[in-house]
């Protein structure tokens, strides 16, 4: 038996995203922009789409626009608010541990005369929340901060931002990437008091391809591409309505707080297995987003591992790329000891992943650990 | 417009007695490698020329080229436009051929060759014709008889006119298949590609031998092995590929022999193995991307300690090459960026802490007895996976 524990990768499309997307292919092909008749059942479906991931989101439809994924949204919302607001100030805040799709965008805010300022992290991976205090000034115009790390789960604490650039008269907009917290954990955008939140619809057993940036009223985005005018002209292009309709369905079908609960408790029982073994470090925090789990092997190498997990069936990620340098940006923020970054392995849940899967991979991982001599 | 490749005796990397065979293979090669990424091409030899030119009209020239560039055995070539022996025709095609280049640089000069001396007009009065209209109709264009950006040359041959200006660079060396086979260790890094272009480009045919120890190493680190050789067999041409299984002779290694010396060991199995194979195919040599060295198992001690292990000569052509001048010629063949992403190879797996920099071959023979390898050996030669990659 093997089991994909890969979930913070990618997630296997469900049941109602793919009848949705074969139904799109079918009959509603037409252009959403059309004046016809076959552009209006296309608009149709495209409005309720959108009415969807609004109510998922617990905001307005019209603060809906459709993006190409979590890469696009976290770009357009990055550089969108640093340029729209550039006659305000010229500093913008980030932390250390960010995915790679706002983290470079930073780096290229930096070259072009922003200065940025990279919020570092504690041994469990949470951001310095008194630096950040201490760095929001009347001259930031923008705070991006992850909702919750991809590699190590942990929580940012994002709902506690708003309040900071308010009291600091600061004109910054405030973007989280919610792309691994989007249909795990509770998000209400306006409780975040979040002007930007990007979303993806593969981390949530959507098609790829396709996700959704919230932009709250009034908060003026310069975009990245023109074109025809669709997106209100903010992310100009004819929507994939298959996609679209793909990522409906997965968002009609999250149980946000059911399967939280459900998954902690996997977790848990997971995490107290681990606890018996030698040898097994666990590297994201007790509190982290109990669908990612860090751990670290220490003698073992990470890729040496996962090619013998993956040879059994079970599918996982190494935290650290490979042994020839390239090693995780967010445990190096960690301060991990190379010995736990060279030999750490991502496990990453999904709302249906059984109690015998993991089992079963702590049988394989067993086996693994015995066959693969230490270095 | 009609354009042929001319491949002129004066640029064959190849003199002497062999010539004839030495352009026999240099032909074939053209052939085999134009008709995969261009088209079909007939060739002729004629006036110490070899003309390549393609049998359908919309074969794809700038591929062609860029194909004749990478065979080896050819120091320089030409594309020329093919003309009518007629003067007018010949400034028109000048014109209309090298026009866009020659706007674009200063200076030129036309040097033409008449080897139909029954053409009417002389060679320095074909230079003053075509010279001149083509200076009437580029006003920003100036002669310059000693160092012109273009020398625009016009041959007048027995049958038609050819036109071309410079020559193009080729890759020099001699024609792959003119020397004998050797058999490649290619672990994908950045050195054995280039050590196998450097054979290939001395006229060498190529097999690869790459040893996986599933699944310590993964399946993406054997497809890059196999994009790496891909890349050399676009100056070498097609590649007989081995893939050996070397996981159980790595880990009897590590469970009987001593630490330090694992290395060496491994090196000394990986070789044993490596001329089964290449004797199978063929081969007269081994070669490998060691470097005097640069790492432990590549000083001199540890690299007798590895010839040791064989009977048949081991090519070494990166030997006295620093880092930087491999990676200078791995970024001009294309094979860097794929050298350097980052998978696990059979050779990092184990590496030692500590390997022993100065083995003797009699500590070495001692510490490979306690183990009789012979057995995995044979099954690592049975169980090898070939395939031709081109």
């Amino acid at each position: 038996m093997g089991a994909y524990l890969d979930n913070s990768a990618t997630t296997k499309v469900c049941e109602k995203a793919k009848n949705y997307m074969l139904e799109a292919l079918e009959s509603c092909w037409g252009n959403p922009s059309s004046l016809h008749e076959k552009g209006i059942e296309a608009d149709n479906l495209l409005l309720k789409a959108r009415e969807t991931v609004a109510k998922a989101l617990s905001c307005e439809k019209d603060e809906i626009l459709f993006t190409s994924g979590g890469t696009e949204g976290n770009n357009l919302a990055v550089f969108g608010a640093a340029y729209g607001n550039k006659r305000k100030g010229n500093r913008v805040i980030t932390s250390a541990i960010e995915h790679p799709s706002v983290q470079k965008a930073f780096d290229r805010l930096e070259k072009e005369g922003f200065e940025v300022i990279r919020i570092g992290t504690d041994a469990y991976g949470e951001i310095d929340f008194d630096a950040l205090t201490d760095a929001v000034n009347e001259k930031t115009v923008l705070v991006s901060i992850m909702a919750v790390n991809n590699e190590v789960g942990t929580i940012q604490p994002v709902d506690k931002i708003a309040s900071v650039i308010k009291r600091k008269n600061s004109p910054a907009f405030f973007h989280i990437d919610a792309v691994q917290a989007f249909g795990k954990i509770p998000l209400n955008v306006k409780k975040l008091g979040a002007d930007l939140m990007t979303v993806s619809s593969h981390k949530i057993h959507g098609p790829k391809g396709v996700g959704a940036l919230f932009i709250k009223k009034g908060t003026k985005l310069t975009p990245v591409t023109v074109g025809g005018g669709q997106e209100r002209d903010i992310r100009p292009g004819t929507e994939p309505m298959p996609a679209i309709a793909g990522f409906m369905g997965a968002v009609e079908e999250l149980t946000v707080k059911a399967s939280l609960e459900k998954t902690t408790a996997l977790r848990d029982s997971f995490i107290g297995d681990i606890a018996k073994r030698e040898g097994i470090v666990i590297n994201s925090p007790a509190d982290a987003l109990p669908y990612i789990i860090n751990l670290s092997l220490p003698g073992y190498r990470s890729e040496t591992l996962l090619n013998f997990l993956s040879d059994s069936g079970f599918y996982v990620s190494s935290g650290s790329a490979c042994a020839k340098g390239h090693k995780s940006h967010v445990l190096t923020a960690m301060k991990l000891p190379d010995s736990l970054t060279d030999s750490s392995l991502r496990i990453s849940l999904s709302r249906f992943t059984t109690d015998e899967e993991l089992d079963s991979f702590l049988e394989a991982l067993d086996k693994a650990m015995k066959v693969i001599m230490k270095k | 417009m009609k354009e042929v490749l001319l491949i002129k005796n004066g640029e064959l990397a190849l003199k002497g007695l062999n010539r004839s065979t030495f352009e026999d293979v240099l032909v074939k090669n053209m052939k085999r490698r134009l008709l995969k990424s261009a088209g079909k091409f007939t060739f002729t030899k004629s006036q110490s020329t070899i003309v390549a030119e393609p049998v359908d009209e919309d074969v794809d020239f700038d591929a062609a080229v860029e194909t004749v560039k990478k065979v080896f055995g050819i120091v320089a070539f030409s594309k020329a436009a093919v003309t009518e022996k007629d003067l007018q025709c010949m400034k028109d095609t000048a014109l209309s051929y090298l026009g866009d280049d020659l706007r674009s640089v200063k200076t030129f000069k036309v040097n033409a060759k008449r080897s139909d001396k029954r053409f009417p007009l002389t060679s320095p009065e074909i230079c003053r014709e075509v010279g001149a209209h083509l200076l009437r109709s580029i006003p920003s264009l100036r002669v310059d008889v000693h160092n012109p950006d273009i020398t625009v040359t016009v041959e007048v041959r027995d049958k038609n006119v050819f036109i071309h200006g410079n020559q193009i660079k080729g890759a020099g060396g001699m024609p792959v298949g003119t020397a004998g086979r050797v058999a490649l260790l290619v672990s994908g890094g950045i050195d054995s590609p280039v050590a196998g272009w450097m054979m290939a480009k001395r006229g060498l045919q190529l097999s690869a031998i790459h040893f996986a120890a599933p699944p310590y190493t993964s399946k993406r680190a054997e497809m890059k092995v196999r994009d790496l050789v891909s890349i050399v067999a676009k100056y070498s041409g097609r590649v007989n590929f081995a893939v050996v299984n070397f996981t159980e002779i790595q880990e009897a290694i590590k469970e009987h022999c001593p630490e330090e010396l694992f290395t060496i060991i491994m090196r000394r199995m990986m070789m044993k193995i490596s001329i089964r194979l290449a004797e199978r195919d063929g081969c007269g040599a081994l070669v490998t991307g060691e470097s005097l060295g640069q790492v432990a198992s590549q000083t001199l001690g540890a690299i007798a300690c590895t010839d040791a292990a064989v009977n048949m000569p081991v090519f070494r052509p990166l030997i006295g090459m620093d880092k930087n001048e491999i990676i200078t010629v791995s970024r001009a063949i294309g094979a860097f960026e794929t050298s350097i992403l980052p998978y696990e190879d059979c050779c990092t797996v184990f590496t030692p802490k500590h390997p022993r920099t100065r083995p003797t071959i009699e500590l070495i023979e001692k510490a490979e007895s306690v183990f009789d390898f012979s057995e995995m050996l044979d099954r690592a030669v049975e169980t090898a996976k070939f395939e031709f990659v081109d």
